[in-house]
């Protein structure tokens, strides 16, 4: 002890070398998606080019390309829909499953819901073009965007629901109870006590949902059929035609999206933390 | 007076069963109902223009170790997909120690931040964990190819002379790998580490253990069901990566989730791809076991 107290105050959580390695981590991971950035300024002709001065000409290229507006439109539209149909599922099962009286079924239930995060999704992509193209083939129904919408519902409905539960689980009973004893009804107490406390675990993630479903990419261009053309299939049908900076634009507009919904759920379980 | 309890019981267990029918059907209808087809389609003979022959046939399965002689229909050991496993099961165990090695001490050293600087630390991983995976891929593209950053760095530093070639390479592939999960790593890690007694290492230095000692002995455990589940995360995902070894390995170097694609499309053999989903799968579920078997030891010991 005597060594400890003459070399003053130690950190005793300190390991050699962890704070570089975190720092390196953290460059390494932002660098290429900063040079990616970068070079959507780029005042260049060639995508490969070096530095060759400031230019927003490659973010004007893009607001007139058709393609692209097209698919970023497309995108959104289906990030809304499963959206809004895996938030509402979600709720519902994490309502159902989280602080009640065991039920039977409940952890089959929890299981088949968390099922999308444990499948690899090359397989889940292909399992749905299997069976996407066996209903069509069979009962002679096409549904085009909509097969879209209901794969992306599928796999978004694990991101919404865990959030959701987390937030439950970390709630008191006692405001539903005293609600209870004035007289509430079940509905009521949910719209009045449960809802309003629940809401930033559900917008949250109802965030993560539209990053999922607008970023996806492997499951769409399995199933998706011609002229149902993504964002990021749209980008991946360029990587090899353009050779201008005008991709490195597309990817910045895309990272920038993603990005602020990332910011955006974050900023609501910070909220969430702070209440409690 | 039980039995009016036990009625409300079950009033309550039908209601929460309605709640959660939207997701048990969806999960149904469009996680396990197509599954099975796939299943059911790995036993079948390929139709001419993709699609399947209903008819049974376990050819798919043969084709998965042997290729078969055109003209006199005997079967040969055939190397190629095996190779294709190998990779796709190396790549995927040195992805996650990779994922470790780097993402511990990460994890580790946000834990021991203060407050206010952790809650950024945490922002600042979860943007890449969220962020588009293919988009971070065509970045690693950028970095890495013959006038990428790398490549000029190292020119004029006067290291090389001439590019090295990295891009379509299987460093390539790990790099790519190891980038885009990293984050899936570091997160839950983290999330173990985030509530660590450090009176633990306290009581340990009291009891003259050395740093590294103490990190062996009494963080790591404490912290491994975070790395259980960082290395879940990882495996997983890189096990089927499709995307990073199509961008980064340039079709030459296959990984088994190009090689299922693949079967679903030019090759137009949709038994086979679901022969090799189904392989995939396995493969997956029984690493999940193997975790999930660790991480049950750690609770009872």
């Amino acid at each position: 002890m005597a060594s400890f107290a003459s070399t003053g105050k130690i950190d005793i959580k300190r390991q050699t070398g962890f704070g570089f390695i975190a720092v390196t981590c953290l460059v390494s991971l932002y660098l290429p998606i900063l040079v990616v950035l970068i070079f959507s300024f780029n005042n260049a002709m060639s995508i490969g080019a070096s530095w060759q001065g400031f230019s927003m000409r490659w973010y004007v290229a893009l607001m007139r390309n058709e393609g692209f507006f097209n698919s970023a439109i497309l995108s959104v539209a289906i990030a809304i829909a499963a959206t809004i149909m895996s938030t509402i599922i979600g709720t519902m099962a994490a309502l159902a499953t989280t602080r009640v009286k065991r039920w039977r079924g409940q952890s089959a239930t929890i299981l088949a819901i968390t099922s999308p995060l444990i499948v690899p999704e090359i397989v889940s992509a292909v399992s749905l073009l299997a069976f996407f193209s066996f209903i069509a083939q069979t009962f002679g129904i096409s549904y085009g965007i909509l097969k879209i919408v209901l794969a992306h519902t599928s796999f978004c409905i694990p991101f919404v629901y865990l959030p959701i539960k987390a937030r439950l689980e970390g709630m008191d009973v006692t405001l539903e109870n005293a609600a209870a004893d004035l007289y509430a009804d079940r509905w009521k107490t949910f719209r009045y006590v449960t809802l309003p406390l629940l809401l930033p675990g559900i917008s949250s993630g109802a965030a993560l949902a539209f990053i999922v479903s607008f970023d996806d990419f492997t499951i769409t261009q399995l199933i998706a059929g011609p002229g149902e053309t993504t964002l990021p299939l749209f980008i991946w049908s360029r990587i090899r035609n353009i050779v201008t900076p005008e991709l490195n634009a597309m990817c910045t507009a895309l990272l920038v999206v993603s990005i602020a919904f990332i910011v955006l759920s974050f900023l609501l379980t910070k909220m969430k933390q702070n209440q409690n | 007076m039980s039995e009016i309890a036990t009625a409300q019981d079950e009033q309550d267990a039908r209601r929460h069963l309605l709640l959660s029918s939207p997701a048990i059907v969806i999960m149904i209808l469009l996680g396990f109902i197509p599954l099975m087809i796939v299943v059911a389609y790995s036993f079948m003979a390929p139709g001419d223009y993709g699609g399947v022959v209903p008819k049974f046939s376990f050819e798919a399965y043969v084709s998965l170790i042997f290729q078969r002689d055109m003209f006199d229909d005997t079967l040969t050991f055939s190397s190629s997909y095996l190779e294709i496993y190998i990779r796709t099961a190396v790549f995927g165990v040195a992805t996650t120690i990779f994922c470790v090695l780097i993402g511990f001490p990460t994890a580790y050293f946000m834990a021991t931040r203060p407050a206010k600087q952790r809650n950024l630390w945490v922002l600042l991983l979860t943007i890449p964990f969220w962020s588009n995976l293919l988009v971070r891929t065509i970045a690693v593209m950028f970095i890495i190819r013959d006038e990428g950053l790398i490549n000029t760095v190292l020119m004029h530093l006067g290291l090389i002379d001439r590019p090295i070639t990295l891009l379509y390479t299987n460093f390539a592939i790990l790099l790519g790998l190891v980038y885009s999960f990293l984050p899936f790593m570091v997160l839950p890690i983290y999330a173990s580490l985030e509530k660590f007694d450090f009176r633990l290492v306290e009581a340990g230095f009291d009891l003259y253990a050395s740093r590294f000692k103490v990190l062996t002995q009494i963080i790591i455990p404490l912290a491994k069901p975070g790395i259980v589940t960082g290395s879940i995360l990882v495996f997983v995902p890189a096990f089927g990566a499709y995307v990073t070894p199509l961008l980064l390995g340039g079709g030459s170097h296959l990984m088994i989730g190009d090689l299922i694609a693949l079967q679903f499309g030019s090759s137009r053999n949709w038994p086979l791809g679901s022969a090799f989903s189904i392989v995939l799968m396995v493969f997956v579920l029984l690493a999940l076991l193997f975790q999930i078997r660790r991480s049950g030891q750690v609770k009872h010991g």
